[in-house]
């Protein structure tokens, strides 16, 4: 009791003084440090947008943007995104969910192959994919065989475009939907099939419900995906104007002809498509924070 | 009746060997024993949830050693619950009920009784980020029940609870043992649990299951 008296007595006499400052240690250091680093990239991207928009007027850009073979590829980039993201969606799903739920033989060699098309250098990817189409086994060829035998010919044509954009962005939506997975609890599907659920009516009930930001999130990161696509689809489906062009073949092909306002025009359309995904993105409040 | 006759599970470097007891129509058996000895491995195979090497287990005489979770009739109730985060509270009670492809007036019989039985009917609308500890328990219990299992497994049920809410549960699982009849295996480590809720004590030690 004696020594809580004599404590507080010393405390109000303290508080008569003046506090003594004790060493004042300052955070700006690190925020510099940390905010100059990472503002470096920021203004980097910045600028290079910035210095699109100077190179070209509005003028420029409307003439570029009302091209028939400009237009004719932005219509195909929008429907061959558009197919390659859902054909990805279907693949990445029940892919992403075995690789995150089950421990099986090869998984890890699985596992692997997914990633192959994230490091392959693009122009190696169409290579390869002309090559598979083209290959001679005996005198069976599969471009022959789907263009004689089902009339559905792919290389040089808009399937090719669909299916260069579809391995590299399937990749990537793979990743995100086994990340998704990943952040459900399995102990949920598990309790749903003590309840009567068999697996599958466990992943549809349970799993897929608390999936769906995940499944957008994927759809939209394989819809940005191929729309930067532009080696495989240059090697596989060539860059024949209006009708194998996409918007970044056509960034390439207005350059190659010394059209440089048109390929700027086209990098910034390209820019605002960019945009208008991430912003979707962050409105559907993914949690993936892009 | 629960029968696990020289059951061996084996978990990574855990195992669990040669356990063997059962459980009578209709009684309430509490299991206690310390963390980490395999109470919830015994519950998990006993629902099918977890796959074991060898034995055999049986309920009300059928031998469901090899038979999918879905197909054994076994109410559970995880000790953290899980409950499902898209689905409402009626929606948990509808799940295994829409699952028999029961028609919508059984369905909603079941739903109003359980409702009623566990004191969730102001629930009814609200997802499970919104409910309390305690109406989480309720909710599982009556997800767990709602297919009139003729076995319930409870993993724990009240160790996260306050004392108040602890007691109102005793009250409601006594008035479940009463009504339901379910034969039940309840893993608590709580001595006043067992008092209180037992018709049979079991222990686990030392990798055996023996009365208390």
């Amino acid at each position: 009791m004696n020594d809580n008296i004599s404590t507080s007595s010393q405390a109000g006499a303290e508080s008569s003084k003046t506090p003594t400052i004790i060493g004042q240690r300052s955070d700006a250091i690190f925020f510099l440090v940390m905010g100059g680093l990472s503002g470096c990239f920021i203004l980097l991207i910045v600028l290079l947008i910035i210095a699109d928009v100077l190179f070209t007027s509005p003028n420029e850009f409307m003439k570029a943007l009302i091209k028939p073979e400009i237009q004719a590829a932005f219509r195909l980039t929008i429907l061959s995104c558009t197919a390659a993201a859902i054909l990805s969606l279907w693949v990445a799903t029940p892919l992403g969910y075995l690789l995150s739920r089950y421990r099986f033989p090869g998984r890890w060699l699985v596992d692997t192959i997914v990633d192959i098309p994230i490091v392959l250098p693009p122009l190696v990817l169409g290579l390869s994919l002309l090559i598979l189409f083209h290959l001679k086994i005996g005198e069976w060829e599969l471009e022959a065989w789907l263009r004689d035998r089902l009339g559905f010919p792919v290389t040089f044509r808009w399937p090719a475009v669909v299916l260069a954009q579809f391995s590299v962005a399937c990749a990537f939506a793979v990743r995100t939907m086994r990340v998704t997975f990943d952040q459900i609890n399995p102990r949920a599907e598990d309790v749903a099939r003590t309840l009567g659920c068999s697996r599958g009516q466990a992943f549809m009930r349970i799993a897929l419900p608390q999936a769906w930001r995940g499944m957008i999130a994927a759809t939209t990161i394989a819809w940005a995906r191929a729309l930067g696509e532009f080696g495989p689809i240059l090697v596989f489906a060539g860059a024949t104007r209006m009708r194998t062009e996409v918007l970044s073949t056509t960034v390439f092909l207005e350059l190659s002809i010394g059209q440089l306002d048109a390929a700027v025009a086209v990098s910034l359309l390209m820019v605002a498509m960019a945009v208008v995904v991430l912003v979707f993105l962050r409105f559907l409040g993914t949690g993936l924070n892009v | 009746m629960i029968q696990l006759c020289d059951v061996t599970v084996k978990a990574g470097d855990f195992s669990l060997n040669g356990i063997s007891f059962h459980v009578d129509s209709g009684q309430y058996a509490v299991l206690m024993g310390q963390t980490g000895r395999g109470k919830t491995t015994i519950l998990e195979a006993i629902c099918g949830l977890r796959k074991i090497a060898c034995g055999r287990i049986l309920v009300h005489g059928c031998d469901v050693t090899h038979a999918l979770p879905a197909d054994r009739e076994i109410g559970y109730v995880p000790q953290d619950l899980v409950l499902f985060s898209t689905l409402n509270v009626r929606q948990h009670l509808e799940f295994a009920l829409r699952l028999r492809k029961k028609s919508a007036r059984e369905i909603a019989e079941r739903v109003g009784e359980l409702a009623n039985v566990l004191g969730i009917e102001h629930l009814l609308g609200r997802n499970p980020a919104g409910l309390s500890g305690g109406e989480s328990q309720r909710v599982a219990l009556g997800r767990a029940l709602s297919f009139r299992p003729s076995v319930l497994l409870l993993d724990e049920p009240l160790s996260a609870l306050d004392e108040v809410t602890r007691y109102e549960m005793h009250d409601l699982l006594k008035k479940i043992k009463i009504k339901s009849d379910v034969t039940t295996l309840h893993v608590t480590h709580s001595v006043e649990d067992a008092e209180v809720l037992a018709d049979r004590r079991l222990t686990l030690v030392d990798g055996q299951v023996n009365d208390l």
